[in-house]
């Protein structure tokens, strides 16, 4: 335990008591819904991966938000996963390297660590016309996929564009665009949303690293810890629903009331998500408890079945 | 006859792209800016409510996150002529003004300092020096010999391990890197303090927000937020606004001029000619006359030429980017039709010896003009303008940093002046965030809470939501009839900066700041890589249009 001790020293300095950390492994202990028993040994596959687990991360068809997202998490931080915890192989959106020397970390990290990386992958793939709307290094994202998923240990989707097929995929989804497990044809775990919340990420990889397997998922991938209850049974509004009292335009004296917004399109009552209890920035805040109503951005295909957002289901 | 390079992908930036120069006499003679991907938001908009275009146009890119959405929201409010309240549009300016902070941080720190700063080098800095560096350069609220003993020691814990990760097999040792070992470890300390506060300056999104990226909060007529308007909320927001400018001012800052200072050099180098800016932040409701960050069009670097710039004289040519070929067309008429080829920057005739008239379509990327002129966007070309315009935030800032480099202001037009110019408007803009803030609670105060202002969607109109984000200017024109988009466009700064030649094979920018760029070494492109990053591009948002009628087959060229 000499590097878990290095890293509570290292916090420390920081100004995170080991307590504070502790806290922050008891929260996602219980975002993975798994027994208190297991609350040290969530502090352990934090603290102290033997050799650091490689990941590999492509950005395909995307908008790099759920990068972003990633980048927003705060405990671990993301110095911490990429210093400590990962070992973050290939991401174009941080890695020094550019050019021909980038590709090569790629293949030769794919070929090091076959059977052994998880793949992250950002964004949909295109499939008309040989998949060509979308090139890294001269090569197609289908062919870069291809070559890459099929070799990794595990497969996270990052977002609801490699889940699904995301913005791209909306009608007409000119690109022929869709998701990894489709275009590819294998088994992915999903972490849909517009973007995910990096809670459910970190969740995710530390229970590979604690349990060695992926955590357990529903029909669609997606991991049930942090999918498994809709919005709406979670919303803090949800007694202004079951009372009748609706925000029916936005700025009027029920919207300063904080009542619920059904009658404003609110996707929650068929939206799998954990966003009203993990919420968003460290739980700062979630889109209803901003007074907008929830587009359904976790939702397959929710650019076209939810969509005019703002009428009511 | 020059020596062609290829760098693709271009990393540390966002989305797919390609570079490609003919260096000659180690320097770069020619180049060549492509977009790789090809997405399809604006077809995809087609038929909808207008409403819901600002959550589909966020998606454009979520590094320049919440700025498509306000743009989208300015041009519905534009077209349905609705005034939004007071309340609101401070909110917007304060988000604004925050995204302006955190993409700026995290631009410098870790899009565009490695291309600086020799990481791999601040192993063999001597962390007692380092600090004393450090105590002469900037009032960090970190330091001190055991703090970079800490820092050095985690970076040396990370290279024995023998993962490098992100960091493996770039330039390191490169001869172009001119740091000293101290101010390596100095700076990699600040990248990754950056880090942790990118992170943290970004719940002042979600205070407001709900969430970052993409924001859900701005509606058509105002903002959602109401019950946020509290005093622990906006106590919350001004603390985490205030421990960012403090970087801002006691880190970035001193950390740009303290680099600035061993790269003087590239005060000479990166340069363009034509600038241009719609202007943001609207001080009152009448825009854009009130803006803080000022509109203008520069041409020939001359700055008293500056003149009001007018959306209507923008226009954009597709000659050599993968579509049909057409006359070039303001973005209200604008059309797409792709037609992917071979990727032709005129190579194929044999010897990389050619006339540019051999140059066909290499570019998912438009090529948008301005009285036919390519104009460089973003920080630089708004300094530019504030500065010819005389906007005493701006101008003062420039002048102190000028004398302090000891350089000239021509060396402005370079890639030193544009990454500088980033972080001077960081200072004007952020020191701005506070008053808006306290406006917000003046107003809260005297009891006006108005977020949104109610509005009817008429039959049939147009509207356009000209902005400057980031990255630069961004406009946003949509065009609604029975209620619905029948046509939506938006010309964004990274198609301004990155886009290719046009119809009379007029360079980009980015193509033109290329020319005359010192190659050290072909095998390693670094200083492309300066250039090319100083811009910031963001692909994601440059290329976004498809035709869903098109089912030409054609051959996948691999390079």
């Amino acid at each position: 335990m000499e590097k878990g001790k290095d890293f509570y020293e290292r916090l420390e300095s920081k100004g995170v008591s080991r307590r504070d950390f502790m806290k922050y492994c008891t929260f996602l202990t219980a975002t993975m819904g798994l027994s208190c028993s297991n609350i040290q040994n969530v502090a352990d596959a934090i603290a102290s991966p033997a050799q650091r687990p490689p990941v590999i991360w492509l950005n395909l068809a995307e908008c790099t938000g759920c990068t972003e997202s990633l980048l927003r998490t705060m405990y671990p931080w993301i110095d911490e996963l990429i210093l400590e915890i990962l070992s973050i192989e290939y991401h174009e959106t941080i890695m020094a390297a550019a050019g021909h020397q980038a590709e090569e970390n790629l293949h030769n990290a794919v070929k090091k660590y076959k059977g052994k990386f998880i793949c992250v992958v950002e964004g949909a793939i295109a499939t008309k016309y040989d998949g060509a709307y979308g090139k890294v290094g001269g090569k197609t994202f289908l062919d870069i996929a291809k070559e890459v998923c099929p070799q990794a240990a595990a497969v996270v989707c990052m977002g609801t564009c490699s889940s699904f097929g995301g913005i791209q995929a909306a009608k007409p989804n000119p690109g022929g665009y869709v998701g990894v497990g489709e275009a590819l044809g294998i088994k992915t775990l999903n972490l849909p949303g517009c973007p995910p919340n990096p809670v459910n990420l970190v969740g995710t990889i530390v229970n590979y690293l604690l349990l060695g397997k992926l955590p357990d998922m529903d029909d669609k991938g997606r991991p049930l810890f942090a999918y498994g209850k809709n919005i709406h049974d979670q919303c803090p509004r949800r007694s202004h629903f079951e009372n009748d009292e609706f925000v029916e335009e936005f700025g009027s004296e029920e919207a300063s009331m904080g009542y619920c917004l059904y009658k404003l399109g609110c996707r929650g009552p068929e939206t799998y998500n954990n966003c009203p209890t993990a919420k968003f920035m460290g739980g700062t805040n979630w889109p209803v408890q901003a007074g907008h109503p929830c587009i359904g951005c976790s939702e397959p295909d929710f650019w076209d079945k939810f969509t005019p957002f703002y009428e009511e289901m | 006859m020059g020596k062609r390079i290829i760098v693709d992908p271009i990393t540390r930036i966002e989305g797919h792209l390609r570079i490609e120069v003919e260096v000659e006499g180690g320097k770069v003679k020619n180049a060549w800016s492509s977009g790789q991907m090809f997405r399809g938001i604006e077809k995809i908009l087609e038929g909808r409510d207008p409403r819901d275009a600002q959550h589909f146009v966020q998606r454009s890119c979520g590094v320049c996150t919440y700025v498509h959405a306000l743009s989208s929201v300015r041009a519905v409010e534009d077209a349905v002529k609705v005034k939004i309240p007071k309340n609101a549009r401070l909110i917007r300016n304060m988000l604004h003004g925050a995204q302006y902070q955190q993409d700026h941080i995290v631009h410098f720190y870790h899009l565009h300092a490695l291309d600086w700063v020799d990481i791999v080098s601040a192993l063999k800095a001597d962390p007692a020096k380092t600090a004393r560096l450090s105590e002469t350069l900037n009032t960090a609220p970190w330091g001190g010999t055991p703090y970079y003993k800490e820092v050095q020691q985690r970076l040396k814990t990370f290279v024995d391990s023998g993962q490098l990760g992100p960091f493996n097999n770039a330039y390191w040792g490169h001869k172009a890197y001119k740091l000293p070992p101290e101010a390596n470890l100095m700076a990699a300390s600040h990248y990754i303090e950056a880090l942790r506060l990118q992170a943290k300056s970004m719940k002042m999104h979600a205070i407001f927000g709900g969430k970052n990226p993409h924001p859900q909060f701005l509606v058509v007529g105002g903002v959602t937020s109401a019950r946020d308007l509290t005093p622990d909320r906006i106590a919350q927001f001004l603390y985490l606004y205030k421990e960012t400018q403090d970087f801002v001012n006691k880190v970035y800052i001193p950390d740009l001029l303290a680099v600035a200072s061993f790269y003087k050099d590239w005060g000479g180098i990166g340069g363009t000619s034509n600038f241009m800016a719609w202007g943001d932040f609207p001080m009152t409701d009448k825009e854009p006359d009130s803006n803080f960050m000022p509109a203008g069009v520069i041409m020939k670097k001359d700055l008293k030429s500056i003149k009001s710039p007018d959306q209507k004289k923008v226009t954009e040519h597709v000659t050599h980017a993968w579509y049909k070929n057409g006359s070039a067309k303001h973005p209200y008429e604008g059309e797409t039709a792709p037609q992917h080829g071979e990727y032709d920057t005129g190579g194929k005739k044999g010897a990389w010896n050619f006339s540019e008239k051999d140059v066909g379509k290499y570019s998912w990327i438009k090529a948008p003009r301005y009285e036919g002129e390519p104009c460089e966007v973003g920080p630089l070309a708004r300094v530019l303008i504030a500065y010819a315009k005389g906007k005493k935030e701006i101008t003062s800032v420039v002048n102190s940093t000028l004398k302090k480099l000891e350089i000239p202001a021509a060396a402005l037009f370079s890639t030193l002046g544009r990454t500088a110019a980033r972080g001077l408007e960081t200072i004007a803009v952020g020191n701005a965030v506070e008053g808006w803030t306290m406006e917000l609670i003046e107003n809260l105060k005297k009891g006006d809470t108005k977020t949104y202002q109610p509005w009817k969607m008429p039959d049939k109109a147009k509207g356009v939501g000209l902005n400057d984000v980031p990255r630069g200017a961004l406009g946003h024109w949509i065009n609604i009839e029975n209620k619905k988009i029948k046509n939506y466009q938006y010309v964004v700064p990274s198609t301004w900066n990155l886009g290719p030649r046009c119809d009379k094979g007029k360079l980009g920018p980015v193509e033109e700041a290329l020319i005359g760029t010192p190659i050290e070494n072909p095998k390693q492109p670094l200083e492309i890589l300066r250039t090319v990053h100083s811009f910031d591009p963001c692909i994601a948002c440059a290329v976004h249009v498809i035709d869903p009628d098109s089912n030409e087959v054609y051959k996948v060229k691999v390079l």
